[in-house]
């Protein structure tokens, strides 16, 4: 989990997650632009002061429309090519898991928005009285929030596409679905009765003629159009690079795909060669599940960053080498420092023992990296031993175990009886002032 | 992974428990069913479902003791069908099976309402166990969950931020818990610490409502950075 504590040994070792270094416009979570949210998650407040702050300067003098406007124009959509695991992103997609779909909750606040939106619209009308522009104005508004809606859910629909080309006709009306042609033509409605509206009133207030109607129309037109497109040109250079980006992602991962696919056709033709010998079937399938499940749920670090991930790697091999299963659970994570690498090394060692003498069917290993210190623990349900049997000469114990932890400043406790398992347990206490820990 | 060395065996209730298995792989589905056979005595299949409508529809008309719900199901996943079915039908309780051992999946099945988490490899067996534990009313933690279960709570919190027990685990829990997760059976935590095995299953229990329903910054964070609430 990310806690966002100082403390090094907490929370993911490299990178908590990617939090975005500039401010982008949300595009999960947005009621309007996304301008609101994504500005939250820029400065690390709630997302509901910054919606109710954007609310209240409108009502103030409107200064909040242009500031979101703006921001609107300028900001680009976070990434949403996010950096998940495929496994997830592929189950979210096809609706497997709950998760983009809007909660009660998010109904409840756009109500309470509406409330307050429609709290702000009589406000204006008895600060600025019947105004013959108010109307005409707000449906403008609206309008052209319709359109510019209308072109980031084409952005959209162009990342999807992969072949990278863009299609005008797609730019404006996404796939071009009956939902996006209604938006669309909702809009450009908005706008002309807006226009029409304006015309018939200043018509009849004032006797300055059907010139000036036309000449605001058209400028309004001309403006509308503007906005329409506006934003897809403008975002078009800055979504270069990130389309550049996620295309050679998504060649990665097509390329890994087919290398999965592959070794699980090797796994299958391996499995059917050894049909009869059950124990290397388990050991066959169980790598290539491990395989595969690190693909599709997995967002692990580089082994040799993490002290989880360490682990988790250690235990693959010896699995592999031993065909028994090793389990790894493991709470909290550290990088792997010079001081947090013996324990590694220790508890790899005690997982080959376990594995290799204990007889067990499976070896259970939890690791609990803290602010005070990483504990491991290794254990089996094997037929142990007596310790005080072991000869002085067995290596794997004494040398490897015991005394590499000693010799490194942590300790070893190894707790065994005959036909009682064993549990090997690892410590290693953090010296936060030792400059060599951030050598890792 | 074997999720369920954590639960060891139960001595058989004796009562034979009826389930729903809702997945959307027709292979494992048959292949749960088909482990469920060999234990007649123990479990009845009383009918299957491949996504969400059918499941609330399947899970509402047989009114089965156990739900085995799969995590990812097409209609929005098993927490929708938890939530759909849930508050109607108290007495059925739910099982998460997944291949996913994603930790928002596994955290987020437990607070929609599931009783338990075991994945796929679990053995016919050890499912026949979690099954009628959760029957019973306990709750099923393998290892994994534990270690979940213990990050998510982890990290200390300013007391005068709790304003209830809810938001953390006490130290026996977190003992529990961390007992569980080096892959203690449920008897072998209860000898560990010295207390009885129906001790260490409510402290379990315990903290599956906590889980369920604490509010605690932390986890709600911890969720929210992965989209989760």
């Amino acid at each position: 989990m990310s806690t966002d504590a100082p403390a090094p040994h907490t929370g993911h070792p490299v990178a908590p997650r990617p939090r975005p270094p500039r401010a982008f416009r949300s595009t999960d979570d947005r009621l309007l632009g996304g301008v609101a949210a994504g500005l939250a998650l820029h400065l690390g407040v709630d997302k509901t002061y910054v919606r109710a702050a954007f609310l209240i300067s409108t009502a103030l003098g409107g200064l909040g429309v242009v500031v979101y406007g703006a921001l609107w124009l300028v900001l680009p959509t976070d990434t949403h090519l996010e950096l998940r695991s495929p496994g997830l992103e592929a189950a979210t997609r096809q609706g497997k898991r709950p998760g983009r779909g809007r909660r009660l909750e998010d109904v409840g606040l756009l109500v309470a928005l509406a409330a307050v939106g429609i709290g702000v619209v009589v406000l204006a009308q008895t600060v600025f009285g019947g105004s013959v522009v108010f109307w005409p104005v707000l449906l403008g508004v609206v309008g052209l929030a319709v359109l510019w809606r209308q072109a980031d859910e084409a952005q959209r629909e162009r990342w999807v596409d992969s072949t990278g080309r863009i299609d005008f006709v797609r730019a404006v009306a996404g796939a071009g679905g009956t939902a996006a042609w209604v938006r669309l033509a909702a809009g450009v409605g908005l706008l002309l009765s807006a226009l029409v509206l304006f015309a018939l009133q200043t018509g009849q207030s004032g006797q300055v003629g059907v010139a000036r109607d036309v000449v605001v129309a058209g400028v309004l037109g001309v403006a509308g159009l503007a906005l329409m497109v506006g934003p897809w040109l403008f975002r078009l250079t800055g979504d270069l690079s990130e389309e550049r980006a996620a295309r050679v992602r998504s060649q990665e991962r097509a390329d890994m795909a087919a290398h999965l696919h592959d070794s699980v056709l090797q796994t299958l033709a391996l499995i059917q060669k050894h049909a009869g010998d059950a124990k290397t079937v388990a050991t066959l399938a169980r790598a290539q599940e491990r395989d595969l499940r690190s693909w599709l749920y997995g967002e692990e670090p580089a082994p040799d960053t993490s002290v989880a991930s360490a682990l988790k790697a250690a235990a693959a091999e010896v699995e592999d080498s031993h065909g028994v299963p090793v389990e790894v659970v493991t709470v909290g994570d550290a990088p792997v420092s010079e001081r947090l690498r013996p324990l590694v090394l220790a508890a790899r060692e005690a997982m080959v023992n376990a594995a290799k003498h204990s007889g067990a069917d499976q070896v259970d290993v939890f690791a609990e990296a803290g602010p005070h210190a990483t504990e491991v623990f290794v254990r089996d349900r094997g037929h142990g031993f007596d310790e005080s049997a072991v000869p002085e000469d067995r290596l794997g114990v004494r040398n490897s175990i015991v005394d590499r932890m000693r010799r490194h400043g942590g300790t070893a406790v190894i707790r065994t009886a005959p036909g009682d398992g064993t549990e090997v347990r690892l410590t290693m206490t953090t010296q936060r002032t030792s400059s060599q820990e951030e050598t890792g | 992974m074997s999720a369920t060395t954590g639960m060891g065996p139960t001595v058989p209730s004796g009562l034979r428990r009826s389930v729903v298995v809702v997945d959307d792989h027709a292979m494992f589905r048959t292949g749960v069913k088909a482990e469920l056979a060999a234990h007649p005595s123990r479990v009845e299949v009383l009918g299957e479902a491949a996504d969400v409508d059918q499941a609330v529809a399947e899970v509402t008309r047989l009114r089965p003791e156990v739900v085995l719900l799969d995590v990812h199901l097409p209609g929005g996943g098993g927490a929708e069908v938890m939530r759909r079915v849930g508050a109607r039908q108290p007495q059925t309780r739910f099982l998460a099976l997944s291949v996913s051992d994603a930790a928002e999946d596994v955290i987020g099945t437990i607070r929609a309402g599931a009783r338990g988490y075991v994945t796929k490899t679990i053995t016919g067996p050890e499912l026949v166990d979690a099954i009628d534990r959760v029957a019973g009313g306990d709750a099923v933690f393998s290892p994994r969950l534990a270690g979940f279960v213990l990050d998510a709570f982890a990290g200390s919190i300013e007391v005068a931020q709790v304003d209830e027990d809810l938001d953390r685990l006490t130290e026996r829990e977190r003992e529990v818990m961390r007992l569980i997760a080096r892959g203690y059976a449920y008897k072998e935590v209860a000898g560990e610490l010295f207390i009885s095995i129906k001790t260490v299953e409510t402290h379990v229990s315990s903290v599956l409502r906590k889980l369920q329903l604490s509010s605690r910054h932390e986890l709600t964070r911890w969720a929210n950075d992965r989209r989760l609430l």
